[in-house]
């Protein structure tokens, strides 16, 4: 057994050794990153054997809260997914070009999330094993078959406009990584599918991103809103409202824009590329994320005004729930801790800095999972009709253990995709092909 | 019946099924007879045993036994019963909570007291006006929001007017429940309590019901059929509940037959939330000038 040997493998350039060098080095750390995230995972397996054995019943789910965090994390989920075309599509068509190194993360974390928003939902299912009934005998008129519709489109998309982009750099791993286990070369030899650098393939690489730059937009704004669409398309307070679409697209770029933060931190601080990721990147992303969620403090104005100025009947309990009730810590932390007081604080120069605005995206983010706690959750405890005559469980929700375990697993599956992709493939886009009419592209990168 | 040739072979399945499922309550009958200790008479009636000999059983140890004819089938339930609209008139001035609607609907359709598809509300609509009860079921809403949302046709509204859910087709997703603005919807979360796995599965008895699927009052179309009221009607001792047919424009309570126009004019009749524009087949009759004065649950009203 011939174990490849890291110093063998000879870089032509600076650059090609600090964007390579962690497809080819495996630290320890990241070997005990990746057992604690399957640890995590055979803990969340484990409750869904135990979901799947004795049914629903082992969720703190019942007929009045009959959606729990599974569906706040499918929200949650679709919700970063959407960051994925922020850079792919809005940032690149504006020709911001400061962003392009995030565009891969972001295309990665894009991938990771809708794949787990999809596996998640089928969690929830009652009877997971009728799943391809959605095929089958799917009725067009439920918002839950545009949502199967509009998130498979997603989840090709995104994959598409990652794995199209990577074709470059997969072959330039296939070309120069001498060093490296035969899988490894089988896989890029395979994924590289014949990438030669050829004038052609490149004019169409060209032609198919900026095609599907543009068709992912119009896609992630659907999927969100549809997913809004399961909300607003009934009765419920806080859901029956024309304002929710806006709302939720709006809230999802400002959580994924935080999740790119966090993965920005990590990335550069793990595989050591601060030349590629620099102070200048967590300067503009705080700029960034500052405009989008003003944006959406504007909806959040909007989604609670109206109803907290009117408080008619169910609709005035649930905002009494939120404001002043049961639901108001988390409320207020979500609001302010994950909403206003990161606006205000990311102003300052100094708080953009990596580790302040770090710290900051964190509570963005977890304020984001929570508010979609908040969405889901207390709209389902006021019925118009009082709750009574049913057993004493039903009149709360608390997630169980089980619950817990499988949301949380569904964490680690996002964060071990994200990583294992990271890993396999270069992090930051390598190639660099020039603008304008004449193809050319650089070749002595090694 | 343009489809006369079409339909004969569904009509001879239909047949051998009452057949087949005859002979199955008599193989019933003659295990029962094992345990059951009856008087002995003398006559005797010739019945056909499932291997196919004739036995004699001496009439005392027949007996008749509902629900063992077959329900109607999946298909079968999708239809509804030709030329009927099924309404549920409740006088809330007659309701004292007596709750013999819910215990008849449990035990008919297996559920345990923490799920009920019955529910008897305590309802006040301002601080000045008095208490009440409220029964509520299923409103079989003639716009129905838990047709509209179901994925996959699981749920689905017929031409009688009813609305059933089809246990083998739910994917349990529980939008319909999201949707229903009434609250009408309980799931299966866990195994159903015991009961008998060898009926066959029919929307319209909503037995077996099935882990991980949605139930409902389904107006008890088994019932129908046959030409009898929904159990919880013939069950309450206060004659709240008047069920018909809105097309014979007549509603009975078990007591009295009337007319539903009429009842819903002079009572001045309503819907439970009209401007959801669900449409529902249910109405009420306002609680005035009540026959029992409101109290909350004691076990007088439990009782009676």
């Amino acid at each position: 057994m011939s174990k490849p040997d890291i110093e063998l493998q000879k870089f032509r350039t600076k650059r090609g050794k600090r964007l390579l060098n962690h497809l080819i080095t495996t630290s320890l750390q990241y070997k005990l990153w990746i057992g604690f995230l399957l640890f995590l995972i055979v803990l969340g397996m484990f409750g869904y054997y135990r979901q799947l054995r004795y049914g629903l019943v082992v969720t703190a789910m019942r007929d009045y809260t009959s959606w729990g965090i599974y569906i706040s994390n499918f929200v949650f989920f679709v919700a970063i997914s959407l960051v994925g075309s922020l850079f792919s599509s809005i940032l690149k068509l504006n020709k911001n070009l400061w962003a392009r190194p995030l565009t891969r993360i972001s295309e990665i974390i894009a991938v990771a999330a809708i794949i787990c928003a999809a596996v998640i939902i089928i969690v929830d299912m009652g009877r997971p094993d009728r799943i391809f009934f959605v095929i089958t005998h799917l009725r067009i008129q439920s918002p839950i078959i545009w949502d199967v519709i509009i998130i498979s489109t997603y989840l090709v998309i995104s994959i598409l406009l990652l794995y199209i982009s990577l074709l470059p750099d997969i072959a330039l791993c296939r070309d120069r990584l001498t060093e490296i286990p035969n899988w490894k070369k089988k896989l890029y030899r395979i994924t590289a599918i014949n990438w030669h650098n050829h004038p052609k393939q490149i004019a169409m690489l060209r032609k198919v991103n900026k095609i599907l730059a543009i068709a992912v937009l119009p896609v992630a704004f659907a999927i969100h809103t549809i997913t809004s669409w399961l909300f607003a398309t009934t009765w419920r307070p806080g859901w029956d409202s024309t304002n929710l679409g806006p709302y939720f697209v709006s809230g999802a770029f400002m959580a994924g824009a935080a999740v790119i933060i966090i993965a920005m931190y990590f990335v550069r601080k793990h595989l050591k590329l601060s030349k590629y990721i620099t102070l200048n990147h967590f300067d503009k992303m705080g700029k960034l994320l500052v405009l989008l969620s003003l944006v959406y403090l504007y909806f959040n104005i909007n989604e609670y005004l109206g109803p907290a100025f009117k408080m008619v009947g169910v609709e005035g309990e649930h905002i009494t729930e939120l404001f002043v009730g049961k639901y108001a810590p988390m409320y207020w932390f979500v609001q302010l801790g994950g909403l206003v007081l990161p606006i205000v604080l990311l102003f300052f120069k100094p708080l953009r800095k990596p580790l302040p605005i770090l710290i900051i995206s964190i509570f963005v983010v977890l304020g984001a999972w929570l508010k979609r706690f908040l969405i889901v959750i207390p709209s389902l405890q006021h019925p118009y009709l009082p709750i009574q005559g049913v057993d004493e469980s039903y009149l709360h929700y608390n997630p169980t253990w089980e619950e817990w375990a499988i949301t949380i697993s569904s964490f680690a599956w996002l964060l071990l995709i994200i990583t294992v992709l990271i890993k396999l493939f270069p992090v930051i886009p390598i190639k660099k092909y020039q603008q304008g009419s004449e193809i050319v592209f650089k070749q002595n990168i090694f | 019946m343009k489809n006369e040739n079409s339909k004969n072979p569904t009509r001879r399945k239909f047949l051998k099924n009452i057949s087949s499922g005859s002979a199955l309550a008599v193989s019933g009958l003659a295990y029962f007879s094992v345990s059951s200790c009856k008087q002995v008479s003398d006559e005797k009636t010739t019945l056909l045993t499932t291997d196919g000999k004739l036995v004699q059983v001496s009439n005392s140890e027949i007996e008749n036994l509902d629900h063992r004819h077959l329900p109607a089938t999946r298909e079968e339930s999708r239809l509804g019963i030709p030329g009927k609209k099924f309404v549920m008139v409740v006088d809330l001035a007659k309701c004292k909570n007596a709750k013999k609607c819910i215990e008849a609907c449990d035990h008919t359709h297996n559920l345990t007291p923490d799920r009920p598809y019955i529910k008897v509300l305590e309802m006040q609509d301002n601080e000045k006006s008095s208490p009440y009860w409220m029964p509520k079921k299923c409103f079989q809403c003639d716009n129905p929001p838990c047709v509209k949302v179901c994925p996959v046709g699981a749920t689905y509204k017929r031409t009688d007017g009813i609305v059933l859910v089809d246990n083998e087709r739910c994917i349990g997703c529980r939008f319909c429940m999201a949707a229903c603005p009434y609250s009408a919807r309980v799931f299966n979360w866990g195994k159903p309590p015991d009961q008998d796995e060898s009926i066959p599965y029919s929307p319209e008895t909503s037995l077996p019901s099935e882990i991980g699927t949605v139930g409902k009052c389904d107006f008890c179309p088994d019932m129908l059929r046959n030409n009898k009221l929904p159990h919880c009607v013939t069950s309450c001792p206060n004659g709240v509940i008047y069920f018909g047919d809105e097309i014979d424009d007549t509603v009975t309570n078990g007591e009295e037959t009337v007319r539903l126009s009429t009842l819903l004019k002079e009572k001045a009749g309503y819907r439970y939330m009209e401007e959801l524009g669900t449409e529902p087949r249910v109405y009420y009759l306002p609680p005035v000038d009540r026959l029992f004065p409101f109290e909350e649950t004691t076990q007088e009203n439990s009782e009676s």
